[in-house]
C-alpha cells in the first residue's frame, strides 16, 4: 500500500466555518485518516509543518503580516495547495473593509464606536499588524486548486479531499459548486 | 409569409429548425440547447453587450442574442474554447465588482452567480479590483446596489421601452461605465421609478432589489437551487415560445 498522505490545514482571515465542515465529514473523518495524516492543524493543534505535506488546506483571506507570513509557510511546505472557502478564494465578508480606509475601520471599532471605554486603538507588539487590504490567497501566492462555498458543504470537501489524496481531479459536480 | 418550419441551421452538429427572423440564440434555445447569457431577456430588445452568448458562425464569432438564424449556417456553441472564454468572461464581472454571494440577498436567484455554476467556475485567475460604488437607498420601495451591477443595461432598455420613463442610463466610459439615476438629485427617491415598473423587476443581479424581500425564501428553495440556470432557462423559453406561438 502507498504511504499515508499528509494534510496541513490553517485559517487565516476566516471564521473557522470552513473548519466546522470539515469536521462535519462525520465517519468520513475515519475513512480519510485510512488515508492520509494530519500534520500542523487546529485540529490537532500542531504550530507549524515539519517536512513537506502533500495537501495544505486554508480558509480566509489574508488580512494581516501574520496572515502572509504562515500563508508563504504554507505554500513553502505544500506540495498542493487549496484555497478553501469564499474568504480564501475572493477575500469574503472580511474584505468587505476595503471599501473604507484601514483608519476609519480602527477609528469605527475602537474610538467611535458605541459603549467603547478607554477609547484608543490598540496597539500592543503582539498583536499582528493589519494590511491596508484583505486579499485573497492567489494574490499573495500561487494556489493549485479552490473549494468555493461559505462554508463549502461537508460533500463539497469530502470530495475535494477524497479526490487529492488518491490522485484524482478534484473539480466539483454542479451539485455540490456553491459560493454561499 | 407563411412560417417556413423546414428551415434549419446546423449547431453543434445537430440540425435546428427556425422562423424567418429569429435569432440564432432564439432558435436554439427554443430547439432545447442552452447558450449562456446575462444581459439577454428574450421578452425584451437583445444588448449583445456581455458576449456570453457567443457562438461560432461559419468561423467567425458572432453574439448569437443578435445574430440571425440562416438556412445551412454551421454554428459552434458547446466547444472547450467558448467555454473557456465564457468563464473568464464570468470570472473578470464578479471580480470587478463587489459581489459577496454569502451576504447578498440575490444569492440563489442571481444569473451571474447561477451562470458561472452553469460553466463550472470553481477557480480565481484574476485580482479582486473592489472597487468603490455608490450605494443609492433613498427610495422606500427599491434599492440600487451599484455593487453588484454587472453593466447588462437590461434596467435601461425596459424603463425606455417598457415603462416609458427613462430613469436609468450609463454614464462613463470603461472600467469607469455606472449606472445613473435621471432625477434633480441623482437619487432614486427623486425619480420617476415606482416599485410595479418592469425595470426593477428584471435585474438578473442583485443591483436593483426590492427593500423588505430579503431572504424570504430559504436557502435549498430558491430558484436556482431548484434547478440549474440551464435548464430553468430553456423551459422559461420553451413555455414562452409555446405561449406566443403555440
Amino acid at each position: 500500500m502507498a504511504s499515508k498522505r499528509k494534510i496541513a490545514t490553517c485559517s487565516l482571515a476566516g471564521c473557522f466555518g470552513c473548519h466546522m465542515s470539515l469536521l462535519d465529514i462525520d465517519e468520513r473523518l475515519l475513512e480519510l485518516l485510512e488515508l492520509a495524516d494530519f500534520d500542523r492543524s487546529p485540529i490537532n493543534d500542531i504550530k507549524a509543518i515539519h517536512g513537506v505535506v502533500d495537501i495544505g488546506l486554508i480558509e480566509g483571506g489574508v488580512c494581516n503580516v501574520e496572515n502572509v507570513h504562515l500563508l508563504h509557510h504554507f505554500r513553502d511546505h505544500c506540495r498542493i495547495l487549496v484555497a478553501v472557502g469564499e474568504c480564501a478564494m475572493t477575500g469574503g465578508i472580511p474584505s468587505m473593509r476595503n471599501h473604507h480606509s484601514l483608519k476609519s475601520c480602527l477609528e469605527e471599532s475602537y474610538i467611535r464606536g458605541v459603549g467603547v471605554e478607554n477609547a484608543h486603538i490598540p496597539d500592543d507588539p503582539e498583536l499582528p499588524l493589519l494590511l491596508n487590504k484583505v486579499y485573497p490567497l492567489h494574490e499573495v501566492v500561487r494556489v493549485d486548486y479552490y473549494v468555493p462555498g461559505c462554508p463549502p458543504s461537508a460533500d463539497a470537501l469530502w470530495h475535494v479531499l477524497s479526490a487529492l489524496v488518491t490522485g484524482r481531479d478534484p473539480h466539483l459536480p454542479p451539485a455540490l459548486l456553491k459560493y454561499d | 409569409m407563411s412560417p417556413d418550419s423546414k428551415k434549419t441551421f446546423r449547431l453543434d452538429g445537430r440540425e435546428i429548425p427556425f422562423r424567418e427572423g429569429q435569432t440564432v440564440f432564439d432558435a436554439a434555445m427554443a430547439a432545447g440547447v442552452y447558450i449562456p447569457h446575462l444581459c439577454h431577456n428574450p421578452d425584451f430588445e437583445p444588448h449583445s453587450s456581455c458576449r456570453l452568448c457567443t457562438v461560432i458562425v461559419n468561423g467567425r464569432p458572432f453574439a448569437s442574442c443578435t445574430q440571425p438564424a440562416v438556412a445551412g449556417q454551421d454554428v459552434r456553441s458547446d466547444t472547450p474554447e467558448l467555454n473557456e472564454m465564457r468563464r473568464d468572461l464570468t470570472d473578470m464581472l464578479l471580480v470587478e465588482g463587489n459581489h459577496y454571494c454569502p451576504a447578498c440577498e440575490k444569492s440563489g436567484s442571481c444569473r451571474l452567480q447561477a451562470t458561472a455554476y452553469a460553466l463550472g467556475l470553481q477557480d480565481s485567475h484574476f485580482p479582486q479590483l473592489f472597487p468603490h460604488r455608490d450605494v443609492d437607498a433613498s427610495h422606500p420601495d427599491i434599492i440600487l446596489d451599484r455593487d453588484r451591477c454587472i453593466l447588462c443595461g437590461l434596467c435601461v432598455r425596459i424603463s425606455r421601452s417598457v415603462d416609458k420613463k427613462n430613469v436609468f442610463t450609463m454614464t462613463g466610459r470603461g472600467i469607469a461605465t455606472t449606472i445613473v439615476v435621471d432625477s434633480p438629485s441623482g437619487l432614486l427617491a427623486d425619480s420617476k421609478v415606482s416599485r410595479d415598473d418592469e425595470a426593477v423587476q428584471h435585474c438578473p443581479v442583485g443591483a436593483l432589489m426590492m427593500k423588505g424581500e430579503a431572504f424570504k425564501v430559504p436557502i435549498g428553495q430558491r430558484p436556482y437551487d431548484r434547478a440549474p440556470i440551464n435548464e430553468d432557462s430553456v423551459a422559461r423559453f420553451r413555455a414562452r415560445e409555446a405561449a406566443l406561438h403555440g
